[in-house]
């Protein structure tokens, strides 16, 4: 899926990371993550949908190939677990995939794209919950753009990316987008457009 | 989606997706450890049962538990109900108790409606079967488990066979099964077809054995013996002969072909024990993937402002309103 | 006694005349009238019809008089235009009996309404088994002529083939509810493509078409007089025709509603439109038009059937049959049939009160607009457009099918025997 909208439908764009930089900064975290854990043991990396599971993917098949050993990736819907469910309409819920190994005693990795308010992070440390209690949970994201509402913090981080509120940080992925890229929106008159790349996970800024 | 379940027409193509998708996600939920969610923690599910289905009303009263909701039940056996209270009067108590959705089953066609639209009650009203009307969510999870057996359901070819004219499950199907693209097959005597069926989006058939070769699943409906005083058939062993499921008949279907049956069954009447018990059956499947789909219904109906997205401030408005 | 002079009325829809209501009768009829002391009735562009006469009212009195009493509903009816109203032999007591009658019909002449002539039932307590007393009801003060077991179908031949006789002795008529009962059993709407859908059991045409049929047959048989009641399909309008190109005494009504509407609002499940015979589609409303407009079809009659709100707030299948009718008749029949160019004015004129008359028996109602006749007169203004406000109603009851439709037309004025039952659109 290609972003439709024109740079001139929603306020001026500009590339912050490209798809060399989001490579780079995947590498990077997959070794911080097996520096961290002293390895690969244990390991379970969680993406959060839509775009932390290809996330999740890639630091999975980065780890096997430095450290040659499969790590068990699956994906973490929090839409039920969301502070903010019954201000929005109804959502369909994405596909939450628990690998065989389960969580409990595990190292759990979240992985999400945007790091925002933390709200979304909140929602799924509860949801994790439910699923077992793993020895310990840290938290890769590609992107923290800053401006926290909650007492969270990312262990691995692509980029930090200090912005204003009114500004969009948007992730593109080859898997769902056609292309990587991380780019910054000045919130023009066309507003959001959800569905055309990730406009930040976090769903405050579009409650707020 | 819209506010209330009423009918299977209700539901377009994506909105039957989005439900059976969403069905996907919560069935897996009863593989977890904790087989609960907090998607409805402060809502109140009422399920106004005036007629007795143990069956329907435990799967609703699950589906409810296990998203958190407040789940009252409000049956005719020992309650006013079955004093003659009005549906009207039941309706008004349940506004008062601040219910937020509203499970009706009732012998009366288009009782659901009349709760849903007389401006007796705000909640969302889903209709858990309705006099010879509809079941549209027996016939989600009966989408439901044939996607899962037999994948997308275009161009699948459905038969559903037996007391069609008296049968809700066998309307809603139809609709449903319309809608995700099948091609439905109702199959029975001329006396159990409604008039005006050729309307429908179905073709009909009087013959069953020409059309179990042709079948992906077939559905086998329940006929009641009491249909036989009113001379819709002559007898139940001619039924049988003609229109039961057997192990010979089941032998005419495709390899991949499933059998299935909304319950209860009436075995050596519709269907065969020895079927119903066989590796095709997916009859007991149909019980569980019941409890999946009704918490998707619930959720997709409850979980939300039920407002559209527009501006933060008209969400936060009706976020509170339904919570007062 | 008072005098009213009604200026510049059109009469039947013609040239604007003044009539001129003295003593109970027309006085004076022509234009530019003077009456020293008369009542001035202003009646520039309004159609002046003689008194309506309904053969088909349910009035609940005796027994459900919080549906609706004999006083309510001849105020419903004064409302309407009408100037006699036949009450339906189906209450609680059933009006079986000579005494019976004689309530119904006395109640009627106390309030001063509308005349009530009262229909005597045909089988004792409308069960269908043996005959009332028919003759003893001809003969009391009430001068029953029209009898029938309305709300139920005189299914038995053999005592439909006797009562035809019986009514031969004092000219009466049988009016019959035709519907096959066995084919109608637990019946709820028409039953068609939509019954289907909605899962409401079906009645079909062919339950009553069997009915007028047979009835039909019988009446040329014994020679007797026939009247169907509420004929609310293409196929009966069909055998009626056929039966009185043969000769036969046959008669029959259709109510305004089903003139108007369909069955496709059952679809709302909303038990304001279950009625008996149920509305059935748009092909039998039209076949129903033109058999009113070509005389097949006699009359227009309300059959209105009041009900409190408990039995109609409720779930269909355990609603009462019926709609309510009176104060709607006029404006319904001419949406339907005048601002449709099917019927002119003296057309509704005889449909809804020569007609009927006749049927009945009545005298002195029914009588055109002429010097001596009568002062049974409704001045109506077709011009004005309106929605139906239930509230706005003489009625005890509110179920009437047309809340928040937009219908034509509007009663005026209503005069019994001179005396004005509605003026300025009030009753008096």
């Amino acid at each position: 899926m290609v972003p439709t909208h024109t740079a001139a439908d929603r306020g001026a764009e500009r590339v912050v990371l490209d798809a060399e930089d989001i490579g780079r900064a995947l590498t990077r975290i997959s070794h911080e993550i097996l520096e961290r854990n002293k390895g690969a043991d244990g390991l379970v990396l969680l993406g959060i949908p839509t775009r932390g599971v290809p996330l999740a993917r890639r630091v999975g098949s980065r780890i096997q190939s430095v450290e040659g050993v499969s790590v068990p990736v699956g994906s973490l819907d929090v839409t039920m677990y969301r502070d903010d469910l019954r201000l929005r309409p109804a959502r369909g819920l994405e596909h939450t995939e628990i690998p065989d190994s389960g969580v409990d005693d595990k190292t759990v990795v979240l992985i999400d794209d945007v790091l925002y308010s933390g709200r979304t992070i909140r929602s799924a440390l509860d949801a994790l919950s439910d699923l077992g209690r793993p020895r310990n949970v840290c938290l890769a994201v590609l992107v923290d753009r800053g401006h926290r509402e909650l007492p969270i913090r990312a262990d691995f981080v692509g980029k930090n990316l200090p912005t204003a509120h009114a500004q969009k940080v948007q992730v593109l992925l080859e898997e769902y987008d056609g292309r990587d890229a991380v780019l910054i929106v000045d919130s023009g008159p066309g507003e959001s457009a959800p569905g055309s790349g990730s406009m930040e996970e976090d769903v405050t800024e579009v409650t707020r | 989606m819209k506010r209330h379940l009423l009918s299977a027409a209700d539901l377009d193509r994506d909105e039957a997706l989005l439900i059976l998708d969403t069905a996907g996600e919560m069935r897996s939920l009863a593989d977890r450890p904790i087989k609960k969610s907090p998607a409805l923690r402060g809502r109140t599910v009422v399920n106004l049962f005036f007629e007795d289905s143990t069956r329907t009303r435990i799967s609703f009263e699950a589906a409810g538990k296990r998203l958190s909701a407040d789940v009252i039940n409000f049956s005719a056996k020992g309650s006013s109900l079955s004093k003659g209270e009005s549906l009207k009067d039941t309706a008004l108590t349940l506004e008062a108790m601040g219910a937020d959705a509203v499970v009706i089953r009732h012998s009366a066609s288009g009782a659901p409606h009349r709760l849903a639209n007389s401006g007796w009650v705000r909640s969302s009203v889903v209709n858990a079967g309705d006099g010879t009307h509809e079941h549209p969510t027996q016939a989600l999870l009966d989408a439901f488990t044939m996607r899962r057996h037999l994948g997308d359901l275009d161009g699948r070819r459905i038969a559903i066979v037996g007391d069609v004219l008296h049968s809700r499950v066998a309307r809603s199907n139809a609709l449903l099964l319309a809608t995700l693209g099948a091609e439905v097959t109702l199959v029975a005597p001329p006396t159990l077809l409604p008039v005006g069926v050729e309307t429908w989006p179905v073709t009909t058939s009087y013959d069953l054995d020409a059309t179990l070769p042709k079948s992906d699943a077939v559905m086998m409906l329940r006929v009641q013996r009491e249909r036989m005083n009113a001379a819709f058939f002559p007898s139940a062993r001619e039924y049988s002969r003609r229109y039961g499921l057997d192990a010979r008949r089941m032998g005419l279907l495709d390899a991949h072909a499933i059998v299935m049956h909304p319950g209860p069954m009436i075995r050596g009447m519709e269907i065969s024990a020895d079927v119903a018990d066989s590796e095709r059956s997916v009859i007991v499947e149909q019980v569980t993937n019941g409890v999946a789909v009704r918490m998707a219904v619930l959720y997709l109906l409850l979980s939300g402002s039920g407002e559209a997205p527009e501006t933060s401030e008209n969400n936060t408005t009706a976020g509170t309103e339904a919570l007062a | 006694m008072s005098e009213h002079l009604i200026r510049g009325a059109s009469v039947l829809g013609g040239e604007p005349a003044d009539l001129l209501l003295r003593d109970g009768v027309i006085a004076e009829l022509g234009p530019g009238l003077s009456a020293a002391g008369a009542e001035i009735v202003d009646a520039d562009g309004l159609v002046a019809l003689p008194g309506l006469v309904d053969l088909h009212t349910h009035l609940r009195e005796p027994g459900r008089e919080d549906a609706e009493t004999v006083l309510t509903g001849t105020q419903a009816a004064a409302r309407g235009g009408f100037t006699t109203v036949h009450a339906m032999a189906n209450t609680e007591p059933v009006a079986d009996t000579a005494g019976g009658v004689e309530q119904v019909w006395r109640l009627g002449r106390e309030g001063g309404y509308c005349d009530v002539a009262a229909v005597g039932a045909v089988t004792v307590g409308l069960a269908g088994e043996r005959l009332a007393e028919l003759g003893a009801m001809a003969e009391s003060a009430a001068r029953v002529r029209v009898f029938s077991d309305d709300g139920k179908c005189v299914s038995d031949a053999v005592l439909m083939r006797r009562a035809l006789e019986y009514v031969k002795a004092f000219d009466g008529v049988v009016a019959q509810h035709a519907q096959e009962p066995r084919l109608t059993e637990g019946a709820q709407m028409n039953e068609g493509e939509l019954s289907g859908v909605l899962g409401l059991a079906g009645w079909p045409a062919v339950a009553e078409e069997a009915i007028v049929a047979r009835d039909c047959l019988l009446a040329a048989h014994v020679g007797s007089r026939l009247h169907v009641c509420h004929v609310s399909t293409k196929g009966s309008v069909d055998i009626v025709r056929w039966a009185k190109s043969r000769g036969c005494q046959v008669s029959a009504e259709v109510t305004p509603h089903h003139l108007l509407l369909t069955d496709e609002l059952a679809s709302t499940y909303d038990p304001v439109y279950k009625v008996n015979p149920p509305l059935r589609t748009r092909e039998d409303v039209e076949a129903l038009r033109a058999g009113l407009a070509d005389g097949t079809i006699d009359c227009v009659a309300t059959d209105h059937a009041p009900h409190p709100s408990e039995d109609k707030d409720c779930e269909w299948a355990n609603a009462a049959f019926g709609m309510m009718g009176l104060e709607t008749a006029l404006s319904v029949v001419q949406e339907a049939m005048v601002d449709t160019g099917l019927l002119d004015w003296p057309g509704v004129a005889d449909r809804m009160s020569g007609a009927p008359a006749r049927i009945g028996r009545i005298t002195g109602q029914g009588r055109s607009l002429e010097v001596g006749a009568p002062a049974n007169v409704v001045l109506y203004d077709p011009s004005v457009r309106r929605p139906v406000d239930p509230a706005d109603s003489a009625s005890l009851s509110r179920n009437t099918p047309y809340a928040e439709r937009e219908l034509p037309g509007h009663v005026v004025a209503t005069f019994l025997r001179g005396k004005p039952t509605v003026l300025d659109g009030k009753l008096q």
